[in-house]
């Protein structure tokens, strides 16, 4: 119930803040880590054998409202992590603080520190946008643009200037939408609006989209949350594909598909990382209370 | 729960049906009868307007045999046509008509059925074929304004002869024409040809259109772009603060404040301090452009908010700046609705007569102007100044321009309720 309201607060401030989307991207907005915070033990092991995002003591702040309390984990190459837990929990909060999304919220405030590659991405000389090429990002909910398939999928080469020519971004149209699984269903109707296609077709133009630019990491905000059970497979299949290439992040609501897509999976509890580890481990062997009454769906 | 109790709830719901159902239809009734009431008003304006206005799009003109004597228009014998008698010509014309009256003071009453506009078009015909001098003619050329109002039943025979703007003779004069087909209502050309005139039969409204459209320009030229970019600003880069909300707060009053405000505005700024001319549709546009600034900026604000967040989230996750995700996503997406929002300000800028008057926009002025800084009016004021006038012929003009003016209007609308349709569609 507290969770509920907690992230109805949340989601109804970011909902307002977004609309008036707010504030220089740039920003600089971290701050060095509150000392007075004490340390929260996360059981399990939060590091990875080949860490490629690096999160250490992160916290984030929304106004007076401590969203995320100091969260380390480890993110390796080819992995996919599931971020699971309750609503309001901030398992959505924490996925966009590795993209810097949460810079356009102004009264967003993270500490603590976070590396891309043994790069701190809140450096102040680093910009989100290029940031952004690297972690790709896909939504809840499926927000193709109102433009042309093809221009959906060729936006990202074109304003990040990744194709020489129009062969070359043809090309780049094509692999995108072909790793995506969509060009079978699209290839004769490119030049029709994205917005044309259904739900799950339109979530992995969405992921197309995002490959385009080719990211070393994508992140998945509930991405099948809007989706019949069947896109839903085909979008899971989809990550399985991709996880080969890319270290993802993904948080679901869904423990079925966190077990099915992820190798590691981290439950988050009232803006706490309770607990991470295999994913066979949370399920069937949990070490915390919470994480086993959730997973057994005694609270969610 | 008993079958009783459950009884009873059924019986004390239907207890309550009938009077939900009573008032319901009378808030029905109340809705129709308010609706009916503005059907009415709105019925009573336009019928006014036609039946008053529509008359003036016709003229009455008379059939002349005009000899272009060389001797009448010249006694020198040299023609010059900047000196020649015209007018002369038309009235030995009519008197060809009527020979019979003879005497000075009928004659001159004679003459007064006549517009003085017949002269000046014997000017211009003479002027495009010099050959005519000496020959005879058939033309037909705008009667006097009397005659028209006339001839439309404007002006009642029944009424003594001393109340009534044309005599018994010239009633009869007019009769006799009528009968021999000489007298004839045509397409009134000369309201859309025209600039003003103190004779109705020859006033226009071509003069207070172009300096209307030449304001237009200006406004839009101005207004457009500057609000446009405000609203832009204000909702997608500036910082949220107070400063933010004061002004959104000072915007809101100034789509409020009186035109008439921002009249006094652009007579102190524009005029006295800028010296700027006078009458000018210069700086007509200007005043407009305060005027319809906070319009702009407000329906702006309105489209650029209606874009859904979740297009700039895509486009911020893929990396696009935040000038690209304005300009490549947002912009094209509230387009129509910013547009709609400037066609509202520029149809309430063209029916905006009060700064006009501040800034001397109501001066008499017969010229259709050819630039931004000649003096002009507007056709707003154009209304007012004939509305002002005492004779009858200038009250029909009135209601003419009036439906000219809201035929703009209504066109201006009609393009904004299209554009409206366009934004409304499925994301």
């Amino acid at each position: 119930m507290v969770g509920r309201s907690l992230r109805q607060a949340d989601n109804y401030r970011r909902m307002a803040e977004m609309n008036e989307l707010r504030g220089p991207d740039d920003k600089p907005q971290r701050q060095p880590a509150d000392k007075a915070v004490p340390l929260v033990e996360t059981m399990g092991n939060i590091r990875s054998d080949d860490p490629y995002v690096v999160a250490e003591n992160v916290n984030v702040y929304y106004g007076d409202n401590h969203a995320i309390q100091d969260v380390s984990l480890e993110f390796g190459k080819d992995e996919v992590i599931a971020l699971i837990g309750p609503s309001g929990c901030g398992k959505s909060t924490f996925l966009r603080c590795l993209n810097r999304m949460n810079d356009s919220i102004e009264s967003a405030r993270v500490t603590g520190l976070i590396t891309l590659d043994g790069q701190d991405i809140y450096a102040r000389k680093l910009d989100p946008v290029a940031l952004r090429a690297r972690v790709g990002m896909v939504f809840q909910k499926p927000n193709p643009f109102p433009k042309s398939i093809y221009d959906n999928v060729a936006y990202g080469p074109r304003i990040h200037g990744l194709a020489a020519d129009r062969a070359d971004l043809d090309d780049i149209v094509h692999t995108s939408l072909e790793r995506a699984g969509l060009i079978k269903e699209v290839k004769d109707r490119l030049d029709e609006p994205g917005t044309s296609l259904s739900g799950g077709q339109q979530q992995r133009l969405c992921i197309a989209r995002t490959i385009a630019v080719n990211p070393e990491v994508i992140l998945m905000d509930e991405p099948c949350s809007a989706l019949d059970p069947i896109a839903t497979a085909h979008i899971e299949d989809l990550i399985d594909e991709l996880s080969a290439n890319y270290a993802i992040v993904i948080v679901t609501h869904s423990m079925q598909q966190a077990a099915r897509v992820s190798s590691r999976v981290a439950y988050f509890h009232l803006g706490k990382l309770i607990e991470v580890d295999e994913t066979d481990k949370i399920f069937t062997n949990p070490q915390h209370k919470l994480t086993e009454d959730y997973v057994t769906g005694r609270i969610g | 729960m008993g079958t009783t109790s459950r009884q009873e709830t059924r019986s004390r719901v239907e207890a309550t049906l009938a009077r939900r159902h009573r008032r319901e239809t009378l808030f029905r009734t109340a809705g129709i009868a308010s609706t009916l009431v503005g059907v009415l008003f709105l019925g009573t304006f336009f019928w006014t307007l036609i039946a008053n206005g529509g008359s003036a799009f016709l003229q009455t003109f008379i059939r002349l045999d005009v000899t272009f004597s060389a001797d009448v228009l010249a006694a020198d014998g040299e023609v010059d046509l900047a000196y020649a008698d015209f007018d002369a010509l038309a009235r030995n014309a009519l008197q060809s008509v009527f020979p019979d009256v003879s005497e000075r003071a009928p004659r001159r009453e004679l003459n007064r059925l006549l517009s003085i506009g017949a002269g000046y078009q014997f000017r211009d015909m003479l002027e495009k074929n010099p050959d005519l001098l000496g020959t005879t003619e058939s033309v037909w050329v705008p009667a006097a304004a009397n005659v028209d109002m006339v001839v439309k039943g404007n002006i009642d025979a029944s009424t003594p002869e001393d109340l009534r703007a044309v005599s018994d003779l010239q009633l009869v004069w007019i009769a006799a024409l009528e009968n021999q087909g000489r007298l004839d209502k045509k397409f009134n050309r000369a309201l859309f040809s025209n600039g003003d005139s103190r004779e109705p039969e020859l006033a226009g409204i071509r003069g207070a259109l172009v300096g209307s459209f030449y304001m237009l320009l200006i406004t839009i030229g101005i207004a457009f772009p500057v609000g446009a970019a405000a609203a832009i600003y204000l909702e997608e880069f500036a910082p949220k603060n107070r400063w933010a909300d004061l002004i959104e707060v000072n915007i809101n009053n100034l789509a409020a404040v009186p035109s008439i405000v921002f009249g006094l505005l652009g007579l102190a700024v524009f005029i006295n301090w800028m010296s700027l001319p006078r009458s000018a549709p210069l700086v007509g546009g200007l005043v407009l452009s305060l005027l319809t600034l906070p319009v702009i900026i407000i329906a702006s604000r309105a489209a650029i908010k209606s874009v859904p967040p979740s297009i700039r989230e895509a486009a911020l996750g893929l990396g696009a700046s935040k000038m690209q995700v304005v300009f490549h996503h947002v912009m094209p997406l509230a387009l129509p609705g910013m547009l709609t929002g400037a066609i509202i300000g520029m149809s309430r800028a063209l029916g905006e007569s009060a700064p006009l008057l501040m800034i001397g926009m109501v001066a008499f002025i017969v010229d259709v102007p050819g630039s931004f800084s000649d003096p002009a009016t507007a056709l707003p004021v154009q209304i007012f100044l004939w509305a002002d006038s005492p004779e009858r012929a200038f009250a029909e003009r009135t209601s003419a321009a009036i439906i000219v003016l809201l035929g703009f209007l209504l066109l201006m609308n009609l393009a904004a309720v299209i554009l409206r349709r366009k934004v409304e569609r499925q994301w």
